[in-house]
């Protein structure tokens, strides 16, 4: 609770370079092209999975291995509601993200059953399923099977000199930013209490009257839809999904995003997407033949520098303007 | 890794050879590092602070990837993941365009191979793509491995008007010159495997009844479409029975029996290693005794027929492109030895037995062969008209009388095949050239 506290003493030293942050992320399109803008957007839609996955582990205490199959399923609900059934783009985001819950409310149901580690190997083993279950031969003609399925870009309105990839770069960003609000307003709502004290002691929770079913479920729901929100525009941006774009590799990406943004700090999943989607592009300059193992030195070294991932340097900073305005207030 | 992204051969189990990473990396890292970091920095930067960017986006070239100096070609592999295997290729082809450099380049120029790391991961392959085409500015993007992958890239590179070519997978869907103008195959598509089957199968046993057990997905029904293809009006009479497997069976004896229970004298066996494996020991347990098509994904000695039992696997029959490194009989073929003395110099200490080896030393051949009948006019648009123009041009390592050849409509390279019989611990290739005709 002290930690919530903290947050709300200090949104508006934040204020303003969310602001400047902001400004700077609507003007990219106008100097920045082709390639920095499309890992611009997938950074975007990284930091959006990476949210949600922070609403689950950050919030609710629930751990999960497997949020790249929500990934998976927006992905595919997008490709095929634009596909097969010529819906607008604009319909088939929020439409990915309603199926998406759903997906996440009805696994979240069993798995309240389980918690802890076991619900990270019942995550776990949906993430390994999910690729072999997109090629069952009854949802071949839904998912294309090992075919994967073309997605076309969005068109830029008429009359607007875009480009496709700077229309998809914006429609990103005000996702973005519309789904950092919700989830934002979700923590600090009564709903967020209820959450952070689930995870702080459950028995505690439900003693004072939090209904942990509906809360937990809620969570895995929440956090489904932003996976699958996600997923659906990853589809957009890359054009082409297939079993193989959603192997466990994706759902690891995901929590070593959270992990390296600091669980239980929103902002944080734009450091973490940003390390996700660079740095092992990063280790490849350096040795191809061991570009794993130098993703992995830099993962370890960070884990052992910045035990809290970015939210370390929040904290540093914190403290930093504490001292400073403490003076002054 | 699966079967489907590719259909070149592991024939031993041999295949990873990672001391080739040196010589793969003096021959790429250095070409490439300089500009690496600092777009990696400038994206950094850009992310980080929104600060404008360095030079890195700067006006392209009058064309595209190639300098008075140079050519630039794109490539993605995957360097990791479960897939790694597959970049022994990309350094097979780091390695010929050394020594095609080391020997004056084409017209002068040099090839500036840049060779990405995209995982098999789809996702990754586009991204990587794009940087490649983008910020590297490479003139094609070449030889990327994987069906999904290539998919993946397929439509970005159409819409940019960018060369895709000699692409690294078998499926034939992958190449639609219609639809896809910029994309060029390579290797015998399954379509065209089965249809050479299904010749083979009209000359030798024209009174046949066929029973064909195949994988249930597209790899599968790529391979049983170019049976039935190849088999014409007679396709229905002659296929007296099929059967299907998941991936995820855990064995096929059942669909084995149901086979054999049709009657059938000719089995055409679509199935991935441990599968065939499965299958040519069940055959040979209840003594029936097919004449039995092998695809040539599954020919493996030491993978398939050793597990299966060497000698249930004696007179199998399958297809064969390119030279093994392993086939005593190409010993002395002067091909071979200049292959030989290629491998000891540019790739000292990596596994000659692996047969990607062999592929990527016949497939970096067809890029420089498109590359020099390009002349100076290295235009994407030309460089796309040569590679359609390629006019049975035979290259080192592959099977005498197999060439490559293309036109405008027909961008599958290489539709010859010769048929094998399985004999002692060696395949034995016998009987003529044959071509599938696919797109002819």
């Amino acid at each position: 609770m002290n930690n919530k506290l903290n947050h709300r003493g200090h949104a508006n030293k934040w204020f303003l370079p969310a602001l400047g942050l902001l400004a700077v992320a609507i003007t990219l399109p106008a100097f920045a092209k082709g390639f920095l803008l499309f890992q611009a957007t997938q950074v975007m839609i990284f930091a959006i999975a990476i949210m949600g996955l922070n609403v689950l582990v950050g919030f609710s205490g629930q751990l999960s291995l497997g949020h790249g199959a929500f990934y998976a399923v927006g992905a595919y609900t997008a490709a095929i509601f634009m596909g097969q059934y010529d819906l607008h783009y604009g319909l088939a985001i929020p439409a990915a993200g309603v199926i998406a819950f759903l997906f996440g409310f009805l696994f979240g149901l069993p798995a309240l059953r389980l918690e802890g580690h076991y619900l990270a190997m019942a995550t776990f083993s949906l993430a390994v399923a999910m690729p072999q279950v997109i090629k069952l031969s009854v949802l071949e003609a839904w998912t294309g099977g090992s075919q994967g399925i073309a997605v076309n870009k969005p068109q830029p309105p008429f009359g607007s000199s875009l480009s496709e990839d700077q229309w998809l770069y914006y429609i990103a960003l005000i996702t973005t930013c519309l789904l950092y609000l919700i989830a934002r307003n979700l923590i600090k709502s009564r709903t967020g209490l209820a959450l952070l004290a689930i995870k702080e002691s459950p028995v505690a929770a439900k003693a004072m009257g939090v209904n942990l079913a509906v809360y937990k479920t809620l969570a895995f729901g929440m956090s489904a839809a932003f996976n699958g929100i996600a997923g659906a525009l990853s589809a957009m941006a890359v054009q082409y999904i297939a079993p193989e774009s959603f192997t466990f590799y994706l759902s690891a990406a995901i929590l070593v995003g959270l992990v390296v943004g600091g669980v239980g700090w929103l902002p944080g999943a734009f450091l973490g997407a940003i390390f996700v989607l660079l740095v092992p592009n990063v280790a490849e300059t350096v040795s191809k033949g061991l570009s794993g193992a130098i993703y992995g030195v830099f993962l370890i070294a960070l884990i052992f520098f910045l035990p809290s991932g970015a939210s370390t340097f929040r904290d540093f900073i914190f403290h930093r303007f504490q001292r400073k305005g403490g003076n002054s207030n | 890794m699966n079967y489907m992204t590719n259909s070149i051969k592991i024939k031993s189990g041999r295949a990873l050879a990672s001391s080739s990473i040196v010589a793969w990396a003096t021959c790429i890292g250095r070409q490439g590092k300089s500009m690496h970091v600092s777009i990696g920095k400038s994206i950094a930067a850009a992310a980080f602070s929104g600060l404008a960017l360095s030079g890195a986006w700067a006006q392209k070239a009058p064309l595209p990837g190639v300098t008075d100096t140079e050519i630039r070609i794109g490539n993605t592999s995957p360097y990791s993941g479960p897939g790694s295997a597959y970049s022994t290729i990309a350094k097979a082809e780091a390695a010929y365009f050394k020594m095609v450099n080391d020997n004056g380049g084409i017209n002068g120029r040099k090839i500036n191979f840049i060779s990405y790391d995209d995982a098999l991961s789809p996702p990754k392959t586009v991204e990587q793509t794009r940087k490649l085409v983008e910020s590297d500015d490479v003139l094609a993007m070449f030889n990327t491995i994987g069906t999904a992958a290539n998919l993946a890239a397929q439509k970005y590179l159409n819409a940019k008007q960018v060369p895709q070519l000699l692409v690294g997978g078998g499926a034939t869907h992958l190449v639609d010159p219609k639809k896809y103008p910029w994309t060029m195959g390579w290797q015998p598509t399954y379509f065209s495997e089965g249809a050479i089957y299904a010749k083979h199968i009209l000359a030798s046993l024209p009174n046949a009844k066929i029973a064909v057990l195949s994988q249930n997905d597209d790899f599968g029904k790529d391979y049983l479409t170019g049976l039935k293809d190849g088999l014409g009006e007679k396709a229905n009479s002659m296929i007296v029975a099929t059967a299907t497997y998941e991936p995820s069976d855990p064995t096929v004896d059942s669909q084995v029996l149901k086979l054999k229970a049709s009657g059938a004298d000719v089995l055409v066996n679509i199935t991935t290693p441990k599968f065939a494996s499965q299958v040519i020991k069940k055959i040979a347990e209840i003594g029936w005794k097919p004449a039995h098509y092998l695809i040539n994904i599954s020919v493996s000695v030491g993978a398939v027929m050793k597990p299966a039992g060497i000698e249930n696997g004696q007179g199998i029959l399958s297809t064969a492109y390119l030279m093994e490194s392993t086939d005593a009989r190409w010993k002395d073929h002067p091909d071979m030895k200049a292959w030989s003395e290629f491998m000891d110099k540019y790739l000292p200490g990596a596994n000659k037995a692996d047969s990607m080896n062999v592929y990527g030393y016949v497939t970096a051949q067809a890029l420089v062969q498109v590359l020099k009948q390009s002349g100076n006019d290295l235009s994407r648009a030309n460089v796309m008209k040569q590679a359609a123009s390629l006019n049975k041009v035979p290259f080192k390592l592959m099977i005498p009388g197999v060439v490559a050849n293309t036109t405008a409509t027909d961008l599958y390279p290489i539709q010859q095949m010769q048929m094998m019989r399985l004999k002692g611990e060696q395949w034995e290739l016998f009987g003529p050239i044959i071509s599938s005709g696919v797109g002819q």
